[in-house]
């Protein structure tokens, strides 16, 4: 018998172009995503190389990062944002790639169009110019975030010359408690290894926690594996990711189902199979987790207090918690519970799909959205718009006072009208509470739909349990 | 890509960890749709006020590193988003080669694309070499013999790095990586053939 494999082996061996004399490898690029920002550069470097695309045909293209949520039949307002996205439709013109604009209706963020149209799929070598390429590790597909230079490099050869990373295995076990979610299974992990605790590797999570979860749960917990510092994230393909994909426009067709499902299946990590790195995590431990830092591993429970500078030994450690509580405006032993929030929003590649905003809406329903706050819901794709239109979510929302937006990154990273100002405090759904991220000077705090909708409703960090 | 050439600099220190790519070059200054002119708004956040004025404490403002070509920083270095516009921005302000403890993965992969040179030390090592760079010393980055040294009350320091060869030599001779590739198009072609077999589905269903 041979050696048992990894999900992660099995993918990078059935990719393998060619070995180079210096160590490195050809892997071959199976689909390719690409968006406004990360791109021009790219198609300007083959124009002055005299290159071509070779296989326009496993490109998918949107615009994303900088499109207005507002108005949109007003185009795009900002000069540089328009050049940018106008660049990036001459660019897939000339080269035939199929780019889904703005009045799309299948337009959306790059992570959540890429599942929806059955474009990703088990098995698939993904990349994209955007670090959240991770959220495609949810189907078995290894799938990573790239710079620009390897835009250039896939669009020109469809392939990457890389070097192997390590296994590593975070394994989920046991049931998670009720109101505990995908994201905060994420949160917890990111705290639990940090934020470099993944660099060189390449997770792959197990455990019931993770097969209990849906589809859409598990794009959440994939596609922060980039907060944890690894490229990509994995999930075993099972019944489940099969079902997903049934009959998606982009998905194998009737006749050839059955062969991809079952090679689909023979993908999942042999038993037996060795990891570099394990970490074990029991899920009936987790309960619902904010953020309170400048980090993606300053994670605590929702029931928890404001850390203290003063508890920590670390010299290092200590000065950035003072740098990023003062950031924060935050006072240590503050329960979070009693934290304001000015601004909610909910959406983004992390959790801007119709399963999170059932979840939003599960809250929001028959309850009004406190004063002082502004809540914001931006579907993650014009179909998740649709589908929770069809759903009646967007009038409960609106009822309860939330604004309902067009699809788009929006203020996960604010490159467009959507941002916070200096020293507002948001509860948000995104990936990232770096200084600045969501607007200069702004003030992040992650967690769920559910416990993000709670913020709203009470105005402030709240147990979306107890509401 | 230019050829990686001998540093001779004094250098940058910024004792930071977890500096993020949000930090390195904001957001707003994505949208540009060329690689260059980025150098002017690195750490823009850190180095200018909300009025555009410069913040004096912040050591790119302070004279002595105005013409740095090296930054020693904290662990971490460059986590967060993809964005090449990370690289470019300190490339264009002139700062060739970055040392830390660890670089985040995206980030350290961008670098040898553009031509600099992240180098990764213990972190003990890299407070003492920062603690050179507030006294403003000068330091030589030898590539090619893989070793930094630096002169500190004239005695002659010396610390060497490990680096791995492909991206030694892609440093070294300025590689277009393209190229190199693409001339090997027949095994990329090969593998497309046997794929068809094996895998027919990615090839029946193509995006149209």
């Amino acid at each position: 018998m041979s050696t048992p494999k990894t999900l992660y082996d099995k993918i990078w061996n059935d990719h393998l172009v060619s070995e180079n004399e210096d160590g490195t490898s050809i892997i071959y690029i199976d689909r390719h995503l690409v968006h406004e920002v990360t791109s021009p550069q790219a198609f300007e470097g083959l124009k002055i190389a005299n290159r071509s695309v070779r296989k326009p045909n496993f490109t998918l293209a949107t615009a994303d990062h900088n499109i207005p949520t507002t108005n949109r039949d007003e185009g795009i307002s900002d000069p540089e944002s328009k050049l940018q996205v106008d660049t990036l439709e001459e660019n897939c013109k000339e080269h035939g790639i199929t780019f889904l604009s703005m009045s799309d209706k299948r337009q959306g963020i790059v992570h959540i169009i890429g599942p929806e149209q059955g474009f990703t799929q088990p098995g698939m070598t993904i990349v994209c110019g955007d670090s959240h390429t991770s959220t495609h590790g949810a189907f078995g597909a290894l799938a990573w975030g790239i710079g620009t230079s390897e835009v250039e490099h896939v669009l020109a050869t469809q392939t990457l010359v890389q070097t192997k990373a390590k296994n590593m295995q975070i394994n989920i076990q046991g049931e998670l408690p009720l109101g505990v979610t995908a994201k905060d299974i994420v949160l917890k992990i990111i705290q639990t290894i940090g934020t470099a605790g993944g660099t060189g590797y390449v997770i792959e999570y197990t455990g019931d926690a993770i097969k209990s979860l849906t589809m859409e749960g598990r794009m959440t917990v994939c596609n922060m594996s980039i907060e944890a510092g690894a490229r990509a994230g994995l999930i075993s393909p099972d019944e489940k990711t099969i079902e997903y994909l049934k009959g998606r426009p982009f998905s194998p067709a009737e006749n050839e189902y059955q062969s991809a499902s079952d090679y689909w299946l023979s993908l999942a990590s042999d038993e037996g199979a060795a990891y570099d790195k394990t970490v074990n995590i029991d899920a009936s431990d987790i309960i619902p987790q904010v953020t309170w830092g400048t980090s993606p591993e300053d994670v605590v429970s929702i029931d928890g207090l404001v850390p203290n500078p003063e508890d920590e030994s670390d010299e290092t450690k200590k000065k950035s918690m003072i740098r990023a509580l003062e950031y924060m405006g935050l006072v240590p032993n503050t329960p979070l519970k009693e934290v304001k929030v000015d601004k909610v929003f909910i959406g983004s590649c992390t959790n801007g799909r119709i399963e999170d905003l059932r979840a939003a809406s599960k809250i929001a329903k028959d309850r009004k959205v406190a004063d002082h706050v502004n809540a914001i819901i931006v579907p993650g794709s014009g179909l998740v718009k649709q589908q929770a239109e069809e759903e009646g979510l967007d009038k409960i929302f609106i009822e309860s006072g939330f604004e309902w937006r067009e699809p788009g990154c929006s203020m996960c990273l604010a490159m467009n009208a959507d941002k916070l100002k200096p020293q507002e405090r948001c509860a948000s759904t995104s990936n990232r509470n770096f200084e600045g991220r969501q607007g200069r000077g702004g003030r992040t705090h992650l967690m769920s739909p559910a416990m993000a909708a709670a913020a709203a409703i009470n105005g402030k960090l709240s147990d979306c349990r107890e509401i | 890509m230019e050829k990686f050439k001998k540093i001779e600099s004094n250098a940058i220190p910024l004792p930071m960890v977890n500096v993020d790519t949000d930090m390195i070059i904001p957001k707003q200054f994505l949208k540009t749709i060329k690689r260059t002119g980025l150098g002017k708004n690195l750490f823009y956040e850190l180095r200018y006020d909300e009025k555009d004025a410069p913040i004096d404490s912040f050591v790119l403002n302070q004279d002595k590193y105005k013409d740095s070509q090296i930054l020693i920083t904290g662990k971490n270095f460059g986590c967060g988003s993809s964005r090449e516009h990370a690289p470019w921005s300190i490339l264009d302000y002139g700062i060739k080669c970055i040392i830390a403890s660890s670089f985040a993965d995206i980030f350290y992969n961008n670098c040898f694309k553009n031509g600099i040179l992240p180098i990764k030390l213990d972190e003990s090592e890299v407070t003492k070499l920062q603690k050179a760079a507030e006294n403003s010393l000068s330091f030589t980055i030898d590539l090619e013999n893989q070793k930094i040294s630096y002169f500190d009350k004239n005695i002659n320091h010396e610390v060497s790095f490990e680096l791995d060869k492909a991206k030694k030599t892609s440093l070294l001779e300025g590689l277009d990586d393209i190229g190199l590739t693409l001339a090997k198009v027949n095994h990329i072609s090969d593998f497309e053939n046997k794929q068809k077999s094996t895998t027919p589905w990615l090839y029946s269903q193509q995006i149209k």
